[in-house]
């Protein structure tokens, strides 16, 4: 007998425990796996959310088909931002690295109840902030939070809002404390051994995010809270955009390092071989601890209030943050090569065809590895701070991180589903043709939605619109027609939907598979070069997060000393806009 | 640290790209003279424009041979004065502020473009060859009718230009913008 609380928790796990091998994930640890679950569940439903938004939006900006008025165009785009690039990738972020951190550690979380409890408080802050969203579509809730994933003041949410993404910030915090005590744990027991790998991947992952929501948190906490509930004035409008950016470069690499971890530790393994380099790996991700964020003002390039040489310095940060980059290429190619080589496979070209390709967890992350690729040529245009004035603020920006995110991010998410999700379940992939067709729709679907968003961008069509129409001028493309284009992003956007629902029906059926999952038993595989090859500095934590500390503190005081110098924390004339609640000083007296 | 030959390569051939990219940059700031918006437009107080001794009444004014001032007012969801008119061959310093929330102010298909931050003057300074028309966006959500905020540049010869009848276009002569001369931002 299981209470309802008991099933709900236990939702897609096998009824045929018996079948499933001691050592497989599952059976060693109940707990962690049903964490992952409820996880994944979070994730899943705000990507089915933000995925149908997404869909309208593609096809109303490009006026194909309108179901929508156009002023509310702008809370779905909030809904669809905050959805997926917050509740999607970081429950999945959450997911993968409980998995990761007991499977590497071998043992599971000291208190099951805290991480219920960091669990519980992202679930907290995602029913408060999606959920002040989502009212500003029902006209009789006096509730609405129409300001976008980026919040700028003095554009105003209800203080549920702000309040919801504080908790949910909070709960990852916590999240990250408990993966912290696994590892102290599993510390004492090991004193002398070398931080295994996906454990340390997930520790540096954790300490870049307690540095760089720092700036968040100060946004939301000490501003927009008091603020929206009619305390305090109008913050500095800057000062919070800045405050916002020190964490919204960031956050990219936040939903990038579960990625990350996957092409390093699951994909070699997936080709047939082994992670070429063990070192290099954690050079990267200490890189991306450094880098990540003493960055954030290459969002402001063109902000007026911060002078040029203050985004010089983030410009040339940003460039040195595609090394890492760089390097997962060479690394990730490197592994499947040699996957490739001990399939068989022979020539300079000629082993690609020793690869898994009909495995969709294979073939899927390949193809958001090639898209990533794109991204980056298309991000370095961005980071090029005077190309920059060509592109900033038009199509070409998302066109830019639909590639990133919502491919090499999110493509990578659902390959990596249909290879974990029988781990945490003990079921079996449903379909894995139709798990294959899906990334493929994917990859062909955004080929052509981004491909036309990058092309609509240098004509000058901004993003964020929902008539991207104007009376008096009218936009011409550089090659093409500008209806081109639209159909391009409508019909790709379809594609991307067609491609998301097959995805979410393929992993519903998978949950509802009364066949035991297979191959649970095999491990991953250990690197070519090991760690031993590695000086041991590269495991002192403590030492990275100081040095990130300072680049945080060169890169970042004086531009913020500068703000607050100029135009102080409240400056006058700040109005909120639109006024959501009445300030409660005024109701009071 | 063992690091593989064909490792120390890419490396070593990562590190040029990038070196050579931050080049191209330097190059486009010292060479081309492309100047980021900056500091230098100071801070206004955002609903006291109407005291402002410029942004009272925004506008262009000529300050030198060919050397003009634009004072543009963002505000929900208009850009003030529309449209904005200057003469071919001039250089045009923008001074661009808003009255309520965050804008933007993109000259469309060029690379004339730059936030507009409510208590902060975007400064930037734009070179206009060619008598052409332009359209202004404002890409930056700025609430719920966001979509209908766009403005125009009309740039005229300069002998069908005076700055009394700036704001009626009737004189201006448009012609087919294919080729985007207004190349700005450069202050040379």
């Amino acid at each position: 007998m299981s209470t309802p609380t008991e099933s709900i928790l236990n939702i897609g796990r096998t009824d045929d425990e018996t079948a499933l091998p001691a050592e497989s994930f599952i059976v060693k640890y109940p707990t962690v796996a049903r964490v992952v679950r409820v996880c994944f569940a979070y994730a899943f439903v705000a990507l089915a959310v933000g995925g149908l938004f997404g869909v309208i939006q593609a096809l109303h900006r490009t006026n194909v088909i309108r179901v929508i008025d156009s002023a509310d165009y702008y809370t779905l785009l909030t809904a669809h931002g905050v959805f997926l690039a917050i509740v999607f990738t970081i429950f999945f972020l959450a997911g993968v690295f409980a998995w990761a951190n007991t499977r590497s550690l071998e043992r599971p979380p000291l208190n099951p109840r805290f991480t219920w409890l960091w669990v519980g408080t992202m679930s907290a802050g995602t029913l408060l902030s999606g959920g002040s969203i989502l009212a500003g579509l029902v006209a009789e809730i006096d509730v609405s939070a129409d300001v976008l994933f980026t919040f700028y003041a003095p554009l105003q949410a209800h203080p549920l809002f702000y309040i919801g993404l504080a908790l949910f910030v909070v709960g990852t915090w916590l999240a990250g404390i408990d993966w912290f005590r696994q590892y102290l744990d599993w510390r004492a027991d090991n004193p002398d051994e070398r931080i295994p790998l996906q454990s340390f991947m997930v520790l540096t992952t954790m300490l870049m995010w307690y540095l760089s929501t720092l700036g968040v948190a100060i946004e939301v906490v000490v501003f927009l809270i008091p603020w929206s509930l009619g305390l305090m004035p109008a913050p500095t409008p800057l000062l919070t955009r800045t405050l916002f950016w020190f964490f919204g470069h960031p956050v990219v690499y936040f939903w990038l390092m579960p990625a990350y971890l996957m092409w390093y530790t699951v994909l070699p393994k997936l080709s047939g071989g082994r992670l070429f380099s063990d070192p290099l790996a954690r050079v990267v991700f200490v890189l991306f601890l450094l880098l990540s964020t003493p960055v954030g003002i290459h969002h402001q390039y063109l902000d007026p209030g911060i002078a040029e040489g203050f985004k010089f310095i983030a410009m040339t940060n940003t460039m040195f943050l595609l090394l890492p980059s760089l390097l997962t290429a060479f690394t990730v190619v490197a592994s499947v090569e040699h996957g490739a080589r001990q399939n068989g496979g022979e020539g300079y070209f000629g082993w690609l065809t020793a690869l898994p390709w009909r495995d969709p967890a294979f073939t899927g992350m390949m193809l958001a590895g090639l898209m990533f690729a794109a991204g980056g040529f298309s991000g370095m245009v961005n980071a090029g701070m005077n190309i920059n004035y060509l592109v900033h603020n038009t199509i070409w920006v998302p066109g830019h991180f639909h590639l990133t995110v919502g491919t090499a991010v999110a493509l990578t998410f659902m390959a990596a589903a249909y290879w974990l999700v029988p781990r945490v379940t003990g079921r079996a992939l449903y379909s894995r043709p139709i798990g294959l067709f899906q990334v493929v729709l994917w990859f062909i679907g955004m080929t052509f939605m981004s491909a036309a968003m990058h092309r609509g961008g240098l004509a000058g069509i901004p993003r964020r619109t929902a008539e991207p129409e104007y009376s008096k001028f009218t936009f011409e493309a550089v090659v093409g027609t500008i209806s081109s284009l639209r159909l391009q992003i409508a019909f790709g956007g379809v594609l991307l939907f067609v491609s998301l629902v097959i995805f979410l029906a393929n992993i519903a059926l998978t949950a509802a598979n009364n066949e035991p999952a297979t191959g649970l038993k095999t491990d991953l595989p250990p690197a070519l070069s090991g760690p031993e090859q590695s000086p041991q500095v590269l495991d002192e934590l403590k030492l990275w997060a100081i040095i990130a500390i300072v680049l945080v503190i060169l890169a970042y005081s004086l531009p913020l000393w500068s703000i607050i110098n100029g135009a102080g924390f409240y400056q006058d004339g700040i109005t909120a806009s639109p006024q959501v609640v009445q300030p409660v000083l005024e109701v009071l007296i | 640290m063992h690091v593989h030959n064909y490792e120390k390569l890419w490396l070593l051939a990562s590190l040029a790209l990038i070196v050579g990219f931050i080049s191209t940059i330097v190059y486009g700031a010292v060479g081309a003279g492309v100047v980021m918006v900056n500091d230098e437009g100071g801070q206004v107080n955002a609903s006291g424009l109407s005291e402002h001794p410029e942004f009272n009444d925004p506008g262009v004014r000529k300050v030198g041979p060919n050397e003009y001032e634009a004072y543009v007012v963002a505000q929900q969801f208009a850009f003030s004065p529309d449209p904005i008119e200057v003469p071919a061959n001039s250089t045009v310093t923008f001074y661009v502020t808003s009255r309520d929330v965050v804008h933007g102010f993109e000259v469309a298909g060029t690379n004339a473009n730059a936030m507009v931050v409510p208590g902060e003057v975007s400064k930037m300074t734009v070179e206009f060859n060619e008598t052409d028309e332009y359209g202004v966006v404002c890409n930056e959500y700025c609430g719920q009718a966001h979509h209908d905020m766009a403005g125009e540049v009309i740039v005229k010869e300069p002998g069908n230009f005076t700055l009394d009848d700036a704001g009626e276009s009737t004189t201006a002569q448009a012609t087919n913008g294919t080729d985007e001369t207004a190349n700005g931002t450069g202050e040379s």
